[in-house]
């Protein structure tokens, strides 16, 4: 076990035993248990209710400041639902991928919805992966897998 | 009763609302989500999900009850009731829901009437019944027992 390395390990995206993951979705249910989860596959969560605060917590709201660059570095993952009011989880995936502080993280897309042409376009945009609502442990553990620990 | 009969009451009723359809196989993954140190996840999401439900139930009567229904609206608060239910394992009321999507985009208003009517009904039946079985659980939690989760996979 490392002694005091967890400040270490949260720096410079760095893949850890403990990646912190941003989940985003409208539906406070689906954020309770996607955050459930996500802690019982050893992950540090935040979530978000829609994507301009997503945004904000990663550092590009309305107003830029510095002192958000920390939380930027601290995320090694973000999974967002597809369907949420205002900004769809499409516009957030595109706006992560825009920014050229973000676009390297992994982003996942969750939706109730088997839609062919709405996996493909995430998938096109850069989306890592799609992933179908109601999620389960094993959803989970091959998101960490795929994600995380093969990449480290 | 005892902790031991209570744990097999526990069992029957949960095998029953499987059997009847009132839940599926997503209560399991909730179920299998809780453990000593998150002993009322449950409890907790079930919370939530009444008090989501029952604020959607009123936005949904109160759109359908105007003279120019905004089936947009009617819509996007089924898909939001379609989710949840779906993420708690409430299968009635996700599939009253799947049919409620159907009659909003037909703009069928006496159909999204029967369906607002179907949904509550069975909304409100699975609503007492997880507050049995919760009941049931804190009382074998208080009475020093632990609930047997293992026994639903036999």
């Amino acid at each position: 076990m490392d002694g005091g390395s967890m400040e270490d390990a949260m720096v410079g995206g760095g893949y850890t035993d403990e990646p912190h993951v941003l989940a985003v979705d409208d539906n406070l249910i689906d954020r309770k248990l996607v955050e459930r989860l996500l802690k019982n596959s050893s992950c540090k969560v935040t979530t978000a209710e829609n994507g301009l605060r997503a945004l904000e917590y990663l550092g590009l709201g309305d107003e830029k400041r510095t002192s958000l660059e920390d939380n930027v570095s601290k995320v090694n993952l973000i999974i967002t639902d597809y369907c949420m009011p205002g900004m769809t989880g499409y516009e957030l995936l595109k706006k992560i991928k825009e920014s050229s502080s973000l676009k390297e993280i992994p982003v996942v897309i969750m939706s109730s919805e088997n839609i062919p042409t709405r996996i493909n376009k995430c998938l096109e945009e850069g989306a890592q992966m799609f992933m179908l609502k109601p999620l389960k442990q094993s959803d989970v553990a091959k998101l960490r897998c795929n994600l995380m620990n093969c990449r480290s | 009763m005892e902790v031991g009969q209570m744990q097999r009451a526990w069992v029957e009723y949960t095998r029953s609302l499987f059997r009847e359809g009132f839940l599926d196989a997503q209560f399991q993954q909730l179920q299998l989500l809780q453990d000593e140190s998150n002993p009322d996840f449950v409890a907790e999401v079930v919370s939530l999900f009444f008090e989501d439900s029952e604020r959607l139930l009123a936005d949904l009567t109160f759109v359908l009850e105007q003279q120019n229904i905004d089936f947009k609206k009617v819509d996007a608060h089924v898909h939001q009731f379609k989710g949840s239910s779906s993420s708690i394992g409430a299968q009635r009321v996700k599939n009253d829901c799947i049919a409620f999507r159907n009659f909003c985009e037909e703009q069928n208003i006496e159909g999204c009437l029967r369906c607002l009517q179907q949904v509550k009904q069975d909304y409100y039946l699975v609503k007492s019944k997880l507050e049995a079985l919760i009941r049931l659980e804190q009382q074998i939690v208080a009475a020093g027992g632990s609930i047997p989760m293992e026994e639903l996979s036999s």
